[in-house]
């Protein structure tokens, strides 16, 4: 059968006659790397650019038009050591990446403009103690309405926008008092320079605005960097499938283009990418990922599977459903649905803080009005007072307080292979204090492992493996892992469903079913032990050995779970798998708290149960069955193996084989929720001292700028705090 | 203070100039890799493998 992959729906022409792909690649965190694969793929005649970007871990290609099959770029790049996947940019990113580069120009404008009227109003203040004179005081302030006020109508757009767009719909955000204090002291500032005052406060406008603006651009980065890590991890598990374009031609497509009513081909070891009905061959599936049992199911004709079930032993050709007739992934999508919206109603810190903050602010400037008025004061002054006290309460370093933690909270996550999906899983990260984890694929390892490869000689291990290499069944590739084994066995002959056998020297090898084998007597005592492994069995002339295959839980699960416990995080387990299988692994992590054979809504319905009771749920999970908990959780945490529904809903990612990224993200999050608390006291602290004078009328352009910058260099060195931690997990 | 009429104009071309560059290294996509910028700038101009030997 004739197997090609088509990359075209990938592809796009640029100009006249060149074409573009862009691939994610895993494994990029070096320069070697990008040398290395710049230099490999330049290699290739008629490719006119090829270049890495480090940050998001991406390759852009680009080749005269029609000259190159994209495949080979992949090709290319599996021999030089990395696995790349076509990737395509989603509209979500594309917007993210917009609104970063506006910001970015906003805060240039913002800057340039700080620094000129900076540059001249430290003149004004120098002069003001000595020689200068009105006549050219005005004009420095002149000039400085020339810069600031353009300067301002652009760069303050961001603010402006989003709180027009909150008074329309007759509700306050942080940008309300922002725009009212920038816009009042630009105004107030050009009145006073009409009539030849002394003071001016278009620097403090400005310098405002690019304080916030650093706050935004840091916000606006952290969103696009966890909007491509989502969009990478989309292309790594980009679903292809084998589908039928003639009698018996396959080629691998992207599931996006694949229809209802077309016809794939689902092979041993395969994940199946789309719902569908069998409609010819027989075998055995694993659907673990989406309902969490382990058993295997048979499957021939008529037998309805699902995206993300697994074939195990014969092939299948599948006829593609539409989505929508799948009711269990149905079922989970509506689940999904409605728990997002639950979630949406998360109120950042952020929010909570400026809900309390823009009434505060105005209502003491309003008061300060009046008190100046009643006490005697002109209106002119009383409301020169008043926008004083607008100014120096701007939230420059609360604007600040949050983003530049959350910058430097995720950069250090991300070291120690925790991936962001959402700006706000770190506070609600460090909230969490009851932990729920899926067992298949999360507590367990997604790979099988030979238990007993200590009690078989060495010999006959290695010789198992390197039969097991003939075989695509997932129990095979696990034993031929664990010996090591390189070089198959040449005539080794597979028997769909039971097994593989070769001749060596005259003597006949089987790996297989017990049955195949000859050994169900012997394997009927070694099953009652262990009841979630795989019995195999491998048989040389007439000697007969067991081999017990199963998902060995992650290495350091244990000391996981004890460091969890340690915090005073609570510890459950929910699992769609059967009650012995959850039963061991339970008790093997000293979890007192277990339930088997949850369906998905059972585990939303628990979720709702602790939250009742108060309890800020953790939900750590990887399959399609965990997709809908992970979205009802207080906050969520899936494995990089994990389906891709899990991954997107999951608000963090971790990667690697241990639990300890689990650890130390509460530990990152949970310090770095205390810095953003300390650093809104810090912004509230410096508003407690610099109000009183505002109120009393003595806050001079210089005391405003002063106060400002101050404030926000001290909220942004608390923050670098953030990036230091211990690396232990216990 | 005449200077003035020199220096004003000076300090703000100045300025605008630089605000200028980074509009344009903006537009350019010099921010998009910023991690990788860093590596570049100290990366052998000759492939590896070539310079090895």
């Amino acid at each position: 059968m004739h197997v090609t992959r088509d990359l075209s729906h990938y592809v796009r022409t640029v100009g006249t006659s060149l074409q573009h792909i862009d691939l994610a690649v895993e494994g990029v965190h070096c320069a070697g790397c990008m040398a290395k694969i710049e230099g490999g793929l330049s290699a290739i005649p008629e490719v006119t650019l090829a270049r890495v970007n480090l940050t998001d871990r991406r390759v852009v290609l680009e080749w005269k038009q029609g000259t190159l099959d994209p495949a080979r770029f992949i090709d290319r790049l599996e021999e030089l050591g990395y696995k790349a996947y076509p990737y395509e940019t989603e509209s979500a990113e594309l917007s993210e990446v917009a609104q970063f580069r506006f910001l970015l120009r906003c805060l240039g404008v913002a800057a340039f403009a700080a620094m000129n009227v900076m540059m001249l109003s430290i003149s004004v203040w120098s002069g003001n103690v000595s020689d200068m004179l009105p006549e050219q005081r005005d004009f420095f302030h002149w000039l400085s309405a020339l810069i600031a006020l353009p300067a301002a109508a652009y760069a303050g757009q961001p603010f402006f926008r989003s709180a027009w767009r909150a008074l329309s719909a007759k509700t306050a955000n942080m940008d309300v008092p922002i725009s009212i204090g920038v816009i009042m002291a630009l105004g107030l500032s050009v009145i006073e320079t009409i009539h030849h005052v002394e003071d001016a406060y278009f620097d403090a406008a400005i310098m405002l605005l690019t304080f916030l603006l650093v706050g935004r651009v840091l916000d606006q980065n952290m969103r696009r960097r966890t909007r491509a890590v989502a969009g990478n991890l989309a292309a790594l598990k980009a679903e292809t499938a084998a589908k039928f374009v003639g009698p018996d031609e396959i080629s691998q497509v992207p599931v996006a283009a694949i229809h209802s009513g077309d016809i794939v081909l689902l092979r041993p070891g395969e994940r199946c990418a789309v719902d569908g009905t069998v409609i010819e061959g027989r075998s055995e599936i694993d659907q673990s990922q989406i309902t969490g049992e382990t058993l295997y199911v048979t499957a021939g004709q008529g037998t309805p599977v699902y995206a993300g079930s697994m074939n195990i032993s014969g092939a299948l050709r599948v006829r593609v459903s539409a989505a929508s007739e799948a009711t269990l992934l149905a079922e989970i999508t509506r689940l999904l649905d409605n728990a997002l919206q639950a979630r949406s109603r998360y109120m950042r810190l952020a929010d909570r803080a400026s809900r309390l903050y823009a009434p505060m602010v105005h209502a003491t400037a309003f008061l300060t009005i009046l008190g100046w008025v009643i006490a005697g004061a002109s209106w002119h002054d009383a409301i020169v007072t008043g926008v004083a006290v607008l100014i120096i309460t701007c939230p420059c370093a609360l604007g600040l307080a949050i983003p530049t933690v959350q910058t430097a909270a995720s950069g250090v996550m991300f070291k120690f292979g925790v991936l962001l999906n959402s700006g706000d899983a770190i506070e609600r990260l460090a909230e969490a204090d009851h932990v729920i984890f899926d067992k298949t694929g999360t507590l367990t390892l997604p790979e099988l492992e030979v238990t007993n490869a200590t009690d078989i000689p060495a010999e006959i291990f290695e010789l198992a493996g390197r039969l097991a290499l003939s075989s695509n069944h997932p129990v095979a590739a696990a034993v031929a892992q664990a010996a090591g084994a390189r070089s198959p066995i040449v005539g080794a002959a597979e028997m769909a469903g039971q097994g593989v056998c070769a001749h060596v020297d005259g003597v006949e090898l089987r790996l297989g079913r017990p049955s195949f084998c000859g050994a169900e007597v012997l394997v009927g005592e070694s099953a009652s032990v262990d009841p979630e492994a795989s019995i195999v069995v491998f048989s040389k002339g007439t000697e007969t050995f067991i081999l017990s295959v199963r998902q060995g839980l992650r290495p350091d699960a244990q000391a996981a779970v004890a460091a969890l416990k340690a915090r005073n995080i609570g510890v459950e387990i929910l699992s769609g798998d059967r009650e012995p299988a959850v039963r061991a692994a339970a008790h093997a992590l000293g979890i007192a708290e277990w339930r088997a054979g949850v369906t998905p809504a059972d585990k939303i319905a628990r979720i709702e149960q602790l939250k009742r009771r108060g309890a800020k749920v953790l939900m750590i999970g990887d399959g399609i069955n965990d997709a809908p908990s992970l979205a009802a959780a207080h906050v969520s945490m899936a494995p990089i193996s994990a389906a891709q529904v899990s991954q997107s809903t999951a608000d963090l990612v971790f990667l690697g084989r241990p639990l300890a990224p689990i650890v130390a993200a509460i530990n990152f999050s949970r310090k770095a929720l205390r810095l953003m608390r300390q650093n809104l006291w810090l912004a509230i602290g410096y508003n407690v001292l610099a109000v009183p004078i505002a109120i009393s009328g003595k806050v001079t352009p210089l005391i405003a700028a002063g106060a400002m910058s101050g404030s926000s260099i001290l909220v942004m060195l608390n923050s670098l705090r953030a990036r230091s931690g211990s690396r232990e997990i216990v | 203070m005449e200077i003035l009429v020199i220096l004003v104009p000076l300090a703000l071309s100045l300025g605008g100039a630089g605000l200028v560059a980074f509009l344009w290294s903006l537009r350019s996509g010099q921010y998009d890799d910023l991690d990788g910028a860093a590596w570049r700038a100290i990366a052998d101009d000759e492939p590896p493998q070539e310079s090895a030997g």
